[in-house]
């Protein structure tokens, strides 16, 4: 099908692209850009005036919930929650019942994502067993079977000998490791940022140390190694300054942090409001400054949503029960541009985050629309702002904090491989 | 607008009262005050009034029969009876008897006290419009008022004066 | 969440969930109409009838022989029906949630729930839940939840301040113990400040101190002696049997040592200061009998002033 996207801003970031240019899709795949190519014949046009056209985003973290969890939510939900978002491609944790540490899980997994024919799915796989931490999976047999990485979620590694071996076994073959820093002891029993907050609402506390060690010692293994690591998800302005240190000396190391710690702070919590109950904690406002810094000045190297949408029976309990977990694939754009916009942050650079950088990490040729790439492509106006309604998201999780809240930025179409996979009317 | 009434002087409506009460209350009646208008002539009355009369306060609030629709409104005092409730002979004292609830609840309090042998009922102003069978042994003067005026004793350096205030019914 | 839950739309207290942003003013309310129901246990009938046909679930998710029967006979008191829920730790066994338990008893005609919950933000989860759903004559009160608040506990203590002490604006005031896990310290610290306490304390050691605790507004002391100095009073906190092992504390025989309350200690504070603790005591742990039995100790008449400061709260909030 030919589907002509006249008359948008097209920003594609990786291309250093911003200007009014029209886009050409034919086959699956961008024809041409700004001209139409000889002998053009439209399918369809859509008017992209006031529009910007930017590459499908690309969500480095997004939980679907299958297999086994699908009373919180399933692929289908999902799935369309993603293009609603405009997100063209995702990479769900392991973090599934069972985990994926299996090939044959892996398979299925892909297998029923690619039925639905909407976002790319790439799996993460699980580093050990059943994510126990004791035994390494056959990360050979998963990264064949599609994964583009292995992390151990949000569990803890309790064996820095194992934590060494698999940086080792990784490295021999060029598997990706994708870390959350967490300290298995310090601040286990807590659930929110052990400071000034936690203490008035009498919260068991996270001090930012079960990060900060865990980071040093993920740094000492990265240093010795020379393996490439991927740290997900940082909380503290302390890790911050770690890694802007660790990167100058030259360490191989990127790091993502969660959408929603670019906004939030522990005040959020309000009255034990349980959708700000999240892993990492929503620390102070000094760290969300320190993180908003670290993406504007790139130590920092992309944005993801963290998705994970959990039923209400999870979050209507009392705040230390609640399951932590915020929905975000329907945000991560509009909380992105909002960014942007209150810290002045040109708009193709706040793409670059969701878009060309997620796609380095994951190691895959996409986030991009440059001539012959695959047609994964985003089109919102950045000025719309829209109310973030239970009835609005397409997620089966309504777990957000920005519930009731309105946010600026909302998708109108979005394609995969070149097909009109999600559009609303103005 | 409804007319002012004319008010009587409530000193001397005060003694007033005491000369009817003279001679008629028990040598050793137990006179109680319902606060705060009654407290105040209950002080004042043992100075008018012969005979061994203790002196005690009540505070009606916790029995008021309109805690459903308004709430505990706030100024609650203690309920001080420094005598023995069971065998006395009570005078019950109220600045301005109106619908009678306020004296209900008081009956109700002392009884909960103990069992007096007799309870009379002594008020400065009766401005009628009563709700239950409730009456004066002693009154101090009668007044007519319309219903959306309240009439407030109040007290100044130990003076006492009657007051017209106006209030939604 | 934004509006404070505990007030209503005409700013009365409708639930009491935390002493934290209580206006002075509805706290002062509170104590003073505690003062008459003092001494309804000197009268023959102990009780009135202002919420006779109102019925009181005491709401326990967890155990509290001792707080349930204050509240008990404070409910009784005021002529309500009171019916006493121990759920415990089977609720979530049987499966049934928090609030759905909350429905159910809605649905019986409760009018108070007294709730008592190891998980801050109980209270507030059922409140904002009662709200919601339209339910605004049913109100809740705070038996204790987590570590977090413990209202009737700081009001009666406010009393018993006041009842000693009269004005609070003059007042030195020590919290000695596990501050870190103490809802009760945490309500006393609310309330202090807001009365216009000029110096409130906290002493104990660095592992049983909550982070950044002074930003409540408390002066922090790890050395016991220099905190009592000059102090008007000196409220002893419970030291669980749980804390006294392991990584918090080495033994309740070192707690003693270094922050149990002996008269040797005592005298460094002021000579007519007094002497609080929430209850029951740890004889020997946090206090040693000479004081706890002594004349500067107003232990037990903190018990009686906190029945009456029961009956006052139950009595504003059910009739607003």
């Amino acid at each position: 099908m030919k589907i002509e996207i006249a008359n948008g801003r097209l920003i594609d970031p990786a291309n250093r692209v911003d200007r009014v240019a029209s886009l050409y899709i034919a086959d699956g795949k961008v024809a041409a850009i700004g001209a139409a190519p000889s002998g053009w014949r439209a399918d369809r046009v859509v008017d992209a005036r006031g529009l910007v056209v930017a590459p499908g985003l690309i969500d480095l973290s997004a939980r679907l919930r299958e297999p086994g969890l699908e009373y919180k939510a399933t692929l289908e939900s999902e799935m369309a929650a993603a293009v609603a978002g405009g997100v063209t491609s995702l990479a769900c944790p392991p973090d599934t019942d069972p985990a994926l540490d299996e090939p044959g899980l892996v398979e299925m997994l892909k297998h029923r994502a690619r039925s639905l024919n909407l976002a790319h799915v790439y799996p993460i796989g699980a580093l050990t067993v059943q994510l126990q931490g004791t035994a390494l999976t056959e990360m050979g047999q998963l990264s064949a079977a599609g994964c583009v990485a292995f992390s151990q979620a949000d569990v803890a590694l309790l064996d820095t000998d194992l934590l060494w071996r698999a940086m080792q076994y990784a490295s021999t073959f060029g598997y990706r490791l994708w870390l959350r820093p967490i300290d298995p002891h310090i601040g286990r029993t807590g659930v929110a940022h052990d400071g000034e907050v936690a203490t008035r609402l009498g919260l068991p506390g996270i001090p930012t140390s079960a990060e900060t060690i865990a980071l040093s010692t993920i740094l000492t293994l990265v240093r010795e190694s020379g393996v490439r690591v991927h740290l997900c998800r940082l909380s503290a302005a302390e890790s911050v300054a770690m890694v802007r240190a660790a990167k100058k000396e030259g360490l191989p190391i990127t790091c993502d942090v969660a959408v929603h710690h670019l906004h939030l702070s522990d005040v959020d919590i309000g009255w034990f409001d349980s959708n700000t109950r999240m892993v990492p904690p929503l620390r102070t406002t000094r760290d969300r400054a320190a993180l908003r810094a670290g993406v504007a000045d790139g130590t920092i190297d992309l944005v993801c949503s963290d998705h994970a949408p959990v039923d209400d029976d999870g979050k209507q309990v009392p705040f230390g029960e609640a399951e932590p977990g915020v929905t975000g694939l329907e945000l991560l754009l509009p909380l992105t541009i909002k960014w942007a916009n209150e810290d002045g942050i040109e708009l193709s650079s706040a793409l670059a985050k969701i878009t060309s950088e997620p796609a380095k990490v994951i190691g895959v040729a996409a986030g991009d629309l440059a001539v012959g790439q695959a047609a994964d492509v985003c089109i919102f106006d950045p000025s719309a702002w829209w109310k973030v309604e239970r009835g609005a998201l397409s997620s089966q999780g309504k777990n957000t904090p920005f519930l009731g809240l309105e946010v600026q930025g909302r998708v109108r179409y979005t394609l995969v491989g070149g097909k009109i996979v999600h559009e609303i009317d103005a | 607008m409804t007319a002012t009434p004319d008010l009587p002087d409530a000193e001397a409506t005060l003694v007033a009262l005491a000369e009817r009460m003279r001679g008629a209350v028990a040598f050793d009646a137990a006179f109680v005050g319902i606060y705060s208008g009654g407290a105040w002539l209950a002080e004042r009355l043992p100075d008018l009034v012969p005979g061994n009369h203790a002196v005690g306060f009540i505070d009606v609030s916790f029995y008021r029969d309109d805690y459903s629709r308004t709430g505990l409104k706030g100024g609650s005092r203690r309920t001080e009876l420094p005598f023995n409730v069971d065998g006395a002979t009570i005078v019950l004292i109220d600045d301005v008897l109106y619908t009678g609830r306020s004296v209900r609840a008081a009956i109700n309090e002392l009884f909960d006290f103990g069992r007096p042998d007799c309870i009379e009922l002594a008020v400065l102003v009766d401005r009628g419009g009563r709700e239950l069978p409730i009456e004066p042994t002693y009154c101090g003067a009668r007044l007519t008022v319309a219903r959306d005026l309240s009439i407030v004793l109040s007290r100044d350096e130990g003076r006492l004066a009657l007051a017209v205030e106006r209030h939604e019914a | 969440m934004i509006r404070n839950p505990q007030l209503n739309a005409n700013g009365e207290l409708t639930h009491l969930l935390t002493l934290e942003g209580l206006p002075a003013d509805v706290i002062r309310s509170i104590l003073d109409t505690a003062d008459p129901f003092v001494s309804i246990a000197e009268r023959e009938v102990k009780k009135v009838p202002l919420l006779r046909g109102k019925a009181v679930f005491n709401l326990f998710f967890e155990n509290s022989t001792r707080t349930r029967t204050t509240f008990e006979i404070a409910a009784k008191r005021l002529s309500a029906d009171v019916i006493n829920l121990n759920i415990g730790a089977s609720s979530t066994s049987k499966g049934e949630t928090l609030l759905d338990t909350v429905d159910n008893l809605v649905a019986m005609d409760a009018d108070i729930f007294v709730v008592r919950h190891s998980q801050s933000g109980a209270p507030h989860l059922i409140a904002h839940h009662l709200n919601a759903h339209g339910r605004s004559h049913v109100h809740v009160v705070n038996a204790g939840d987590g570590r977090h608040a413990h209202p009737t506990q700081g009001l009666l203590d406010l009393y018993t301040i006041r009842h000693y002490k009269k004005a609070f604006h003059e007042l030195t005031v020590a919290i000695v113990g596990d501050v870190l896990h103490s809802r009760v310290a945490r309500s006393l610290i609310h309330g202090l400040t807001t009365l216009g306490t000029p110096e409130v304390r906290v002493i104990g050691p660095k592992t049983l101190m909550p982070a950044k605790v002074e930003a409540m507004g408390v002066r922090v002391f790890h050395d016991m002696r220099e905190g009592l100095r000059g102090c008007d009073v000196v409220v002893m906190l419970r030291l669980q049997s749980e804390r006294m092992k392991g990584a918090l504390l080495p033994s309740p025989g070192e707690f003693f040592k270094n922050y149990g309350l002996t008269q040797e200690k005592l005298a460094l504070a002021k000579a007519d200061a007094i002497v609080m603790h929430p209850g029951p005591m740890n004889r020997g742990v946090e206090i040693d009998s000479p004081v706890a039995d002594g004349e500067r100790s107003v232990i037990l008449p903190q018990v009686t002033f906190g029945i009456a400061v029961r009956m006052a709260v139950m009595s504003i909030i059910a009739g607003n």
